[in-house]
């Protein structure tokens, strides 16, 4: 038991990779056992995430300081450059690292049906749940990076072998938008590799928290020009994976042509790496640029929200329309952050996480109808609340839930986001506001084309929803309603460090 | 004090045993009747194989003179001299079962092989212009042969014929360099050039000997604008020399221009590991250009082409780019840099070529439609090859990636940005190729029937190519100490 709550988070990262390992070494044609032991490396995380839940101390801060950091794992991997293997927990990553161990799991379960390659299939989605889980928990940004590129490798296979008609075109252009930002980032990680030192020793540090101490900085990332420069960079690299505008075309092309498990992955972990890593590098690392960015960043979010939501109402194939209004409520999140207040931090942070699980039980349901009619296109059906009212009932739930309605997750993230920043910013929030509506009405006017109305008879004997669908589902729908009445679970988790985290930006001048 | 000639020989072992092994193979081609016998390639076997033992083991020291100053025995020699001693040994087992060279007698190919091989021992440890000049002749004469050893195939007949009008051109404007140097210093020995030189006469004869050798080597490294060649050898050349030349040679190219400038044109300055320019001439910008020149140009051409002995023809010119960025910074980091690279560059480049000539056995071409569906027909080596391929694109964890980082660092540490960004944007450009081919290896269906067995020894050798791929992308703490070692001595 020692062993395992001292190497948690090595354990909940290399997991999965060591079942892939397993399952790559099985001889072909046992595709049952293939999935039992997917399951298994992916469910073995979320016992452990259940374990970190009850352990993890949530007055404590963490962020910049090392010492308030949880399940530490600290050692020398590369001396002479000075790259370690450095693991850590706090709230800002906390919550992420919760939600990437229920939706991969689910995801292997939701992958049930796959026929084609299974080995290889389960194999990347269980590399790339370690890719993820890795980004959430580095604290040395060599690792980082290391986790952050792993994770594309997998995810260029999965949409490009198992994916729709245009996989192969999505597949690499979602591989080249991602690239383009990681080297980006790169370069920026070198050039404050060769200007921050380690108090400690002396020399020079990939060590993240090092760069979250501005004592640190010498030479010329003393300098605003620079650190714009610099932040920037990091900024572009992490605007693509969120994606925000304009950086967001790669995301309708991935999320329509991914198979259903890996939209779900995609839109439920992979896009909120990207303000993960606002939260956890940029803006600790860089709080005076910071300051100087928020107005440019709300009108990002803004835009985000306004013109995915509209993007999503001119779409005809479901799938795309879940695909945008994922680029709709991802700008909650900046919004929120940017204002700078411990509502808005927290908020969009909520935010990441109510989404992650809004947006997999979406793809989810997407993948469930797409498995029966073989299209998407919303006016292509129409009564279908008559035949399949277990369905229609998944979906309206989720449907709600995405649109904000009170007494679901995504309403109360979103009512904080508006509260912490309408404060900061009138005019943006104002306008942002009626993103709502158009959220709204996409939604509703897509639940009637859908689900009401005269029944299309080309459906009338459409499968009902089966036992397995519901078990990825039902958990997701649960978990939303209940942080929707009571989300204090979760804001506890994460208010400590966010709090902090909203000092440290605001403490500089 | 340099050696004289008889007590210089025990440290000449290395080439002495290439030597023995190259005299074996010719009584060997005479006695030989037997074309399909392997015995050719166990005897280069071993012989690079005792070569490579020997070099190893010699005691480099602080660096010694030998043969009145002709070569120099220092560590700096002899990571190159393992460097190519492996690359051959590798390209000797690809060559085993090749189906273009199965029906010639092989001896004649490895003797040529082992010249070459002889060649850049010399040349990565010349230290004397007459010697270096020599060297890179021993190197270029068996290449043009090797190039051009298919004898039936246009192509290859072609391949040597450029080949060898473009390196006699090309030696012929470094030779006239080395003449204004010695017009200029009276010396041949490089370290004489360079202390004279530092006296600071005649600038403009210095920067027009600095850009005449620039051509020479350039050409030896297949570097932008002296590259035109190497598409076209690649392509004709039989695969296993394609592969040969794009590492061999390169390296031993990279070794002499790494040693002639930074005796001829630079002296250390103070013990942190800083250079300082001798003369006037700043090389290091002009070569800084040639190597986003190099990448850019190499990147680009890439992208368009259908044959995949081709592609890599021009990625390998682009890496040769990637390395370049080491040598313009003046600091032994920077060039330490370049050691780590050509290392995971051996095993990488070499593995992608080597997986070629593995389909090419089959389908007898190189076509880019050959590859699709490999995934299924050969799953190791699609996979391999995929390694290979992200490796070189510099994706962690592979060791491409850990390459590149050394690279760039060491650019932004000296604050060459632009350079640096030159890079990063073209790493994303070489993406789209290389993925090209992962593409059509899984995401295309087969076009050809039935699958690619794969024998023990490819097998093998495979994963001989891919471990250290994979491994030196997750630890590689020992190499760049090894690395490091062989810099230093190149300092004092």
């Amino acid at each position: 038991m020692d062993f395992i709550n001292s190497h948690i988070l090595t354990l909940m990262t290399f997991l999965p990779v060591a079942g892939a390992a397993i399952i790559l070494m099985m001889p072909s044609g046992r595709d049952s056992h293939v999935k039992t032991i997917a399951a298994v490396a992916s469910f073995l995380p979320v016992l452990l995430a259940v374990q970190l839940w009850f352990l993890y101390d949530r007055t404590v801060a963490g962020v910049n300081v090392a010492s308030q950091f949880q399940f530490v794992e600290h050692y020398r991997w590369i001396p002479s450059i000075n790259v370690e293997y450095f693991l850590g927990a706090d709230g800002i990553s906390m919550p992420m690292i919760m939600l990437t161990t229920i939706v991969s799991f689910l995801a292997v379960v939701g992958s049930w049906g796959i026929e084609k390659q299974i080995k290889g299939y389960m194999a990347l989605i269980l590399l790339l749940e370690t890719g993820m889980m890795g980004v959430f928990c580095a604290l040395d940004f060599f690792l980082f990076y290391v986790f952050w590129e792993v994770m594309l490798l997998p995810m260029y296979f999965l949409i490009g072998i198992w994916g729709g008609p245009r996989r192969e075109y999505a597949a690499i252009k979602f591989f080249l938008y991602t690239l383009l930002g990681s080297v980006l980032m790169l370069l920026v990680m070198l050039a404050l590799y060769f200007n921050t030192t380690n108090p400690e020793t002396g020399g020079h540090t990939f060590n993240m928290l090092h760069y979250m101490q501005q004592s640190t900085h010498n030479g010329w990332l003393k300098g605003f020009d620079i650190r714009i420069l610099l932040f920037l960079g990091l900024f572009i690299g992490f605007a693509i994976k969120v994606p925000l505008f304009p950086f967001h075309t790669w995301l309708p092309d991935a999320h329509v042509e991914a198979p259903t498990a890996i939209s779900v992955i995609l839109a439920g972990i992979l896009l909120k790496m990207g303000t993960y890593g606002l939260m956890r590098i940029s803006f600790p690392m860089f709080p005076d640029v910071t300051k100087w960015f928020v107005i440019p960043m709300a009108v990002l979010g803004a835009i985000n929200i306004v013109y995915g939501a509209l993007c999503a109402m001119a779409q005809s194939d479901l799938k795309k329309l879940v695909a945008y209004s994922s680029v709709s409520h991802m700008g909650f999140c900046l919004l929120g952050m940017a204002a700078l207040t411990p509502a808005g931090m927290v908020g969009a942070s909520f935010q990441m996480f109510s989404h992650g699980m809004i947006t997999s039980m979406l793809f989810f349901l997407v993948g469930v109808i797409y498995d029966r009619a073989h299209h998407r296109d919303i006016d292509g059906f129409g009564g279908l609340g008559a035949v399949v009212p277990v369905y229609t009932f998944f979906i309206t739930v989720a449907f709600f839930a995405s649109l904000g309605l009170p007494g679901f997750s995504g309403f109360v993230a979103e009512a904080m986001v508006f509260i912490g920043s309408f404060s900061a910013f009138r005019t943006i929030v104002m306008i942002s506001a009626s993103g709502i509506i158009i959220v709204a009405a996409f939604h509703l006017w897509a639940l009637q084309r859908v689900f009401l109305g005269p029944l299309n008879p080309k459906y009338a004997q459409l499968e009902e929803i089966n036992s397995r669908e519901i078990f990825c589902l039902a958990p997701l729908a649960l978990m939303t309603l209940i942080l929707g009445v009571y989300p204090m679970p979760v804001l506890n988790l994460m208010s400590a460090s966010l709090n902090h985290l909203v000092d440290v930006v605001n403490m500089v001048i | 004090m340099p050696l004289g000639n008889l007590a210089s020989l025990r440290y000449f072992l290395p080439e002495l045993a290439i030597t023995a092994t190259i005299l074996l193979l010719v009584v060997l081609h005479v006695v030989g009747r037997n074309r399909r016998s392997p015995e050719a390639a166990i005897l280069a076997l071993v012989g690079t194989g005792m070569a490579l033992w020997v070099a190893w083991m010699t005691p480099a020291g602080e660096g010694i003179g030998l043969f009145e100053g002709m070569v120099v025995l220092d560590g700096f020699a002899v990571f190159f001299k393992v460097l190519t001693a492996l690359a051959t040994a590798i390209v000797i087992f690809m060559s085993i079962d090749c189906y273009e060279l199965t029906d010639r007698t092989q001896a004649e190919y490895y003797l040529f092989l082992l010249s070459v091989l002889l060649g850049m021992f010399l040349l990565s440890s010349a230290s004397d212009i007459v010697m270096l000049y020599l060297a890179l002749e021993l190197v270029s004469i068996p290449s043009y042969l090797l190039a051009g050893y298919l004898k039936g195939k246009a192509s290859s007949t072609e391949a040597s014929m450029k080949y060898v009008v473009y390196g006699a051109t090309a030696s012929g404007v470094m030779i006239y360099g080395f003449s204004l140097l010695y017009g200029m210093t009276g010396s041949t020995q490089i370290s004489e050039i360079g202390r004279v030189l530092t006296l600071g006469t005649a600038p403009l004869p210095a920067m027009l000997a600095a850009v005449m050798v620039t051509v020479g080597f350039g050409y030896k490294i297949a570097a932008v604008p002296f590259h035109m060649w190497s598409p076209d050898v690649y392509e004709g050349a039989p695969t296993p020399v394609t592969a040969f030349l794009s590492v061999g040679p390169k390296a031993a190219g990279f070794a002499v221009l790494v040693r002639f400038f930074y005796t001829v044109f630079a002296s250390p300055d103070g013990a942190d590991g800083m250079w300082k320019l001798s003369s006037s001439v700043d090389w290091p910008f002009l070569f800084a250009v040639l190597s986003a020149v190099t990448m850019t140009v190499g990147n680009l051409v890439a992208i368009n082409q259908r044959n995949v002995k081709r592609l890599l023809a021009y990625s390998s010119i682009a890496h040769a780019g990637y390395m370049l960025m080491g040598f313009v910074l003046l600091t032994t980091v920077g060039l330490k840099a370049i050691l780590f690279y050509l290392v995971v560059y051996l095993f990488m480049n070499l593995g992608a070529f080597y997986v070629v000539v593995l389909v090419a056995n089959g389908s007898r071409s190189e076509d880019i439609s050959y590859f699709s569906g490999l995934g299924s027909r050969a799953p190791f080596a699609a996979v391999s090859l995929a390694i290979f391929l992200f490796a070189l694109t510099g994706i962690p964890p592979f060791s491409g990636f850990i390459g590149k980082v050394y690279l760039f660092a060491e650019v932004i540490n000296r604050g060459v940005y632009w350079l640096a960004l030159v890079a990063a944007l073209n790493s994303v450009i070489s993406l789209y190729y290389y993925a090209r081919i992962v593409k059509v290896m899984f995401l295309e269906d087969p076009t050809q029937a039935g699958d690619l067995p794969l024998a023990l020894v490819p097998r093998v050798m495979l994963a001989i190519l891919v471990v250290p791929t994979l491994l030196l992308g997750i630890y590689w703490e020992p190499v760049i100490r090894v690395t490091e070692a062989s810099v230093r001595i190149l300092t004092h």
